[in-house]
Order: structure tokens, then sequence, then C-alpha cells
């Protein structure tokens, strides 16, 4: 099949490419980039999307499916279609699973059941078997499965002793850790420790419980010389020792989530479990470490934790409430209005944090936007004005803070393994 | 002139008024209990639950007779069980209770926020009797209610509260009350006890328990959870008792008229000893006879609401 999209944006700095002008597609690979004849044109299904932007393919690196185990929650195929709808094209799942995505039989089940989906979906093992801290899981083996990194996410690796050994170990395939940053004797809790939390009367998680592991991980990532990726980075000291980090060359990552750079605790007034997360959401002065951070690269992408629960689950009392919200759906529209429109980051920086990044850290080839490869894309209208409406999203599950939230910018199309998604619905190409 | 809410969620953001009004009203009370025949056909008809997810014998015996002695039916459900465990989700507990028609629920909960959430799935009043380590609003009108009774105003009174703040629902709900009827109010207690920024909620902060005593005008005694507390929040209950535990030795050093307020159950020997919890300066068994009281009074506004 052959389609041809017309007024484009074409944008990827990976490539240095900055251009407006149209793109021809034939059996999912790209024909042309630019300026189409009419006989380019003939026998195309042609789409106008005048100045929508076209980058590769968006890649969100921290997303929970719920497959095995928590079907009724999301699937493999659900959590790909809201991604498609979020404007994603590859994913990266998090092992807590159940069972946990700790061996590689689990990884190849997951990827399996992602085989014919236009959403590639790249699987995270455990680092340690059940993601007890105890014993390494068999991470070699894994990472021939698929497994592009490794974590223990919905805790921290146990021990500074386990995480020695991992990084070790993940160093021979140049392969991440991707910490959950939460020391579990300061963990008893159910929101951030401030004036709110006094106010709700609702048990305190004090953020330097995530100072003190994102503190212990560089150090023993700068002593092992591996690499480690701080998952949902939420306080503004967290950020501070990255930044720090990065000076020293040490080799750490961050990635911040859409509510972690939007929200405070204040939201939680109301006992609205749609705000209870993990990390929880902090103080101004935190959110606005974000940005900053964000800002001059110390956080290097954005990573939803897409947190399907059920609503009877979000619908318990506050305190046995679980934790997280969706993401996959909102997160472009969220990181357009308040980092692209609000002029906090470019919309290269905005490519670079939703697209490229999340690939180099997990060593994944970066899409390219030129004639004779494979189109993985994701078009967008960066001044769509919508409402979200959580009814219409693609997740099995409905937890989310940002219903009825009125965003500027959208996905319009999303591009890849020979497919796209337009207009709500899916199509071979 | 009615109150500004059907609920009574805590004492936070509650005008003045409404707390003036409760206050006012359950000295009426009061007095009906004084009398032979204790009972008023005030809710007659009504249907109040006391829901209760936490076991608090006294509080629901004191909402209990306080619905008694109003006339007004009463059910009780009481359960430990919550939606951690299997079956019934909490909300499907309310959406049956509330299916038979009730006109009030008195709620207590281990979660902070049930009251709230109890709000936006049924159409009765809600009363929270004690929600997590939140509010308990129903305990400090009753202290409230004693202080003025025993001292004549609240207005300008300096009032410590003292002990383990960081997980009392007692302490956030006086802290409000007292503060909106112009007391001047300080916590007192070891520093593992004080939630952070607590300040901010208009009190201070300090860790001297003489210091509490020769300042203030009243001291409310907060219970010492047993079971949880030593070894990790304080290293003992001796040394809890040696550095503010409120003994009489150091009431007459400082040789004072105060007033010892403690919403009970006490700990004799740990956060008071057992002269002063028996002594001249306490109104403690005053306070659960005022308890009930209130609580007629509480129920009786909301109950004639509409
Ligand atoms: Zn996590």
């Amino acid at each position: 099949m052959k389609i041809a999209i017309k007024g484009l944006k074409i944008l990827n700095p990976q490539q240095d490419l900055n251009i407006k002008g149209d793109l021809l597609i034939e059996d999912g690979i790209i024909k042309k980039v630019g300026d189409l004849t009419d006989e380019e044109l003939s026998g195309a299904k042609i789409y106008e999307l005048d100045n929508h932007y076209c980058v590769p393919g968006l890649f969100d690196m921290h997303v929970h499916l719920r497959e095995p185990g928590r079907e009724d929650e999301e699937t493999v195929e659900t959590g790909c279609n809201a991604a498609a709808n979020g404007g994603f094209t590859a994913i990266a799942c998090m092992p807590n699973t159940s069972p946990n995505a700790d061996s590689s039989e689990v990884v190849r089940y997951i990827k399996d059941q992602a085989a014919n989906h236009l959403v590639n979906v790249y699987p995270i093992g455990a680092v340690t078997v059940e993601r007890k801290g105890e014993n390494l899981a068999p991470i070699a083996e894994m990472f021939d499965a698929g497994a592009v990194g490794f974590s223990d996410d919905g805790v921290a690796v146990k021990s500074a002793g386990i995480l020695k050994s991992a990084m070790e170990y993940t160093k021979m395939y140049d392969a991440p850790i991707i910490e959950h940053c939460e020391d579990e004797s300061l963990s008893d809790g159910h929101m951030n420790e401030s004036a709110v939390s006094t106010l709700l009367g609702i048990p305190p998680l004090p953020s330097v419980s995530e100072d003190l592991i994102v503190m212990r991980d560089i150090l023993i990532a700068e002593y092992v010389g591996a690499r480690v990726h701080i998952a949902h980075i939420s306080s503004k000291n967290a950020v501070d020792l990255v930044r720090q980090a990065k000076k020293k060359g040490i080799q750490v990552t961050a990635e911040v989530t859409p509510h972690h750079f939007t929200l405070t605790d204040e939201s939680l007034k109301t006992y609205d479990t749609n705000y209870k997360m993990n990390p929880p959401l902090r103080e101004e002065k935190d959110v606005e470490a974000m940005i900053e951070g964000l800002k001059d690269g110390t956080i290097d992408c954005i990573a939803s934790d897409h947190a399907p629960h059920s609503s009877e689950e979000k619908e318990f009392e506050f305190i046995y409430a679980p934790n997280g919200i969706l993401g996959l759906e909102t997160q472009l529209g969220i990181a357009l209005t308040e980092l692209y429109h609000k002029k906090v980051l470019t919309m290269e920086q905005m490519v670079e944090k939703l697209s490229i990044n999340p690939r180099k850290i997990l060593n994944i080839p970066i899409p390219e936007i030129k004639e004779g490869e494979k189109a993985d894309l994701t078009i967008f209208d960066a001044d769509a004005v919508w409402t979200v409406d959580l009814k219409k999203q693609k997740s099995k599950s409905k937890n989310s803070p940002f219903d009825k939230k009125l965003l500027t910018g959208k996905q319009t199309a999303t591009i890849c393994n020979q497919k796209m998604f337009i207009d709500n619905e899916f199509m071979d190409i | 002139m009615p109150l500004s809410s059907k609920h009574l969620l805590g004492l936070s953001g509650v005008p003045k008024e409404d707390i003036q009004l409760i206050l006012d009203t359950a000295v009426t009370f009061r007095e009906i209990l004084e009398r032979p025949i204790k009972k008023v056909p005030t809710l007659k008809g009504k249907t109040i639950v006391n829901l209760f997810f936490e076991n608090s014998t006294r509080t629901r015996i004191s909402f209990e007779l306080a619905q008694k002695r109003l006339s007004a039916d009463t059910v009780n459900f009481t359960t430990s069980s919550s939606s951690t465990k299997k079956g019934e989700t909490f909300k499907d507990t309310v959406l049956n209770i509330e299916a038979m028609k009730i006109d009030m629920i008195v709620v207590r909960h281990q979660s902070a926020g049930v009251p709230q959430f109890l709000t936006k799935i049924s159409n009765a009043s809600i009363i929270n009797a004690g929600d997590g380590r939140h509010e308990h609003p129903t305990q400090a009108l009753l202290d409230m209610y004693s202080i003025k009774e025993k001292i004549g105003k609240i207005d300008g009174l300096k009032v410590c509260i003292v002990g383990d703040i960081a997980h009392s629902r007692v302490a956030i709900s006086n802290i409000a009350g007292l503060i909106s009827m112009g007391a001047k109010v300080s916590v007192c207690g070891p520093a593992t006890m004080i939630p952070k920024s607590i300040e901010s909620l208009g009190v201070t902060v300090h860790h001297d328990i003489n210091k509490a005593i020769a300042e203030n005008d009243v001291l409310n005694i907060l219970r010492i959870q047993l079971e949880r507390k030593a070894g990790t929040n304080i290293p003992s209950l001796r040394e809890y008792h040696n550095y503010f535990g409120v003994t009489e030795e150091r009431l007459e050093k400082n040789n004072k008229d105060i007033l010892i307020l403690h919403p009970g159950p006490i700990n004799r020997g740990v956060e008071i000893s057992s002269e002063v919890a028996d002594g001249p300066y306490q109104v403690i068994l005053d306070q659960v006879t005022n308890g009930v009281a209130v609580r007629m009074a509480v129920l009786y506004l909301l109950g004639t609401m509409n």
C-alpha cells in the first residue's frame, strides 16, 4: 500500500533534519522525504496534515502492562493500543507482573504477545528472582530473550550488595539497571511528607527515602563503572544528585513522569486516590526542580509510569488503594502543553526526551526519517486543543487524574511495523 | 441558625459559628443528662448507622448512648475487615447500607479520608468518629466543651497538646477547633512524635514538659500507644515518662492552676501519673460525660437540618 502525507514539519534532531515537506510510504518503507510530484502521488492514499509534526516514533520506557497476571487491568494488546493512541511506537514494560518477568520464558511470552502489533514492546527483566533482592535473576538469558534493561521496579534493588553484583553483571551487556528509588526502611507511608500530609493525617513517605537510594546507586554505579537509570525521579535533591553525578562523568540517566513535573501533593486534599502514586506527588520546589532538570538535561527523558489499576481497587480506602495512574494516552498532550507551549523545551528537545534518549539509554536504534528506512514515526498536531476523555481511551483501566483536562497537542498518526493508527483505527499499510 | 454543612468530617475549615453552635447546644443536652429520664424524642424516626471498621468501644458506646437518648433508631456495624482482605469492598459495604435508607452514618476507620469518600457515595449525613491519624472532631469538641465548662471560656487561653501528635487523630481536630475559637495552641512531645511542618497549622512546637506546664492554662495529654511506639519513636516508656510524663511533682513545682485533659484510655505511669489522673487538676471523667452531650448536640443539629 502506498500512502502520502502532505504538509508535515519533519523533524529528527538525531539526523539534523528539520524541513517542511511530504512523506511517501510504500509497504511500510519510506520512499521519499520532501515535496512529492503528481506522479509520486498517483495511486497513493493521501493525507493532508498541514503543519503537523513528523518525528521518529515516540518511546515510553516505563510502562506497566499487567500481563501476565492481571489481564483484567491491562494486557499487552490493550497496553499497545493505548500506546498507539498516545503516539508511541515503542514501549518498555516493567517486570512486576505475576509471575514476575524474572525468566527468559516470561520475557519471551510478553514479546510473543506483542509480535503482530504496531507497537514494539521491549521487556525489562527483573534484577533479582521474584524482585525479592536475594538472588540474581537470569540476566544473560533474559537479555538474549529480548530484555533491554533490568529493574526490580515497584521496589529498589534491596541491598547494596546485590545491586553491586547486578551492576557488575549487567555491565557485560551494557544494559542499564533501572531503579525505583525508595529506601524501604523509610517507606511506610502513602503520600509525600509535608505540611499537607500532616493536615490530611495520611502516613507520610519522606523524600529522603528517594534521595538515599539515588545516592547509593550513583556511588555503586561509579564504583563498578556501570550504568544506572533513575526511574520516575521526583525530588529536588535527587535531581541535584543526578546533576552532580553527571558532571563527574558517572553513567547515570533519569526519567520524569508528566505527573511529577505538573502536580503537587496539594492535589491530595480531596483524598482522590487518582493522585496516589509512588513516588508520591511532592511539593512546588520539587516540581520546579523537575522543570529545571528537564531544561538543563539532567533529566534525559519523559516516561509515563503507566500503571493501570481496576476501578474497584482504586476505590479502596485511601491507605489501601494501590499506587499509580495511567499515562500513555495523556503523556504527549501534557508534555506539549506544559513543556513546549510554556517554552520550557524546544521541539527538538521534546523529541529527544520522548523518542531519542529513551532508545539511547536502552541501546535501541533510533528510527531515521529517510528513503529506504522502515517507517517508525509519530505524527502529531502540536496546536490541537482537546479534552481528555477516559471513556475514549484504549487502556483497559480508567485510573487517571487527568480526565476532562484540556490539553494542547495531540497524536494524529502513529506508524510502525507496516501499520498505521490514524482516526482511531489501525490499518495495514 | 443551622450548621453550614450536613456533615461533620473534621474541624479544619469549620467556621467558628458552627463550633460555637455545637458547644452551646451541648449545654442543653448536658442538662438533660442530669435528669431522671434522660431521653428526648428529637430524632424519633431517624436511622443512624455506626460504621466502625476499627474497634473503639468507648467512642461507639458514647455515640450509641447519644443516639438512644435522642430516640433515634441505631444499628451497629462493627468489622475489622477492610478492602485489602478478600470479599466485599468498603464501597460495596457502604452501598449496601445506603440502600437500607439511612439518615446518618457515624464512621470510624483506620484510613484517613474515609469520611470524605463516604460523602461521595452516600446521601446520608456523615459524622467522622476518627479516620486514621487525621481527625476526630467530636473528641475535640468535647475537649473544648470541657475547657469551657471548667474555665468559662476558650478565647485567649493557652492550650498545649502533649505527646504523640504524629499518630493522633485528636491533635489535628483540637488544633483546628481551638485556634478557631481563639486559643493559643502549642504542641509538646519528643521530636519523633511531632509531624512535619505542623507549625503551618498555626501552633508552636517545643520539647520541654516543664515549660508546657508553666506556660499553659490547659494541657491535653495524648495517649502513648504502648503496642508500637517504644523502640522506634521513643527509646522506652520509662524514658518517655521521665521526660514527658505529667506528674504531680511537676505540676506542684510550677505551682499554678492548670486544667488537665486526656482523651483516654489513659496509661498510668506513662504519659500521666496515677496521682495526676486521679487528682484535682483533671476532668477526665467529666470529659466522658460531656462526650455524650456533645455527640447529642452534633447528632441533633445534623439530624434536624432538613
Ligand atoms: Zn516504580
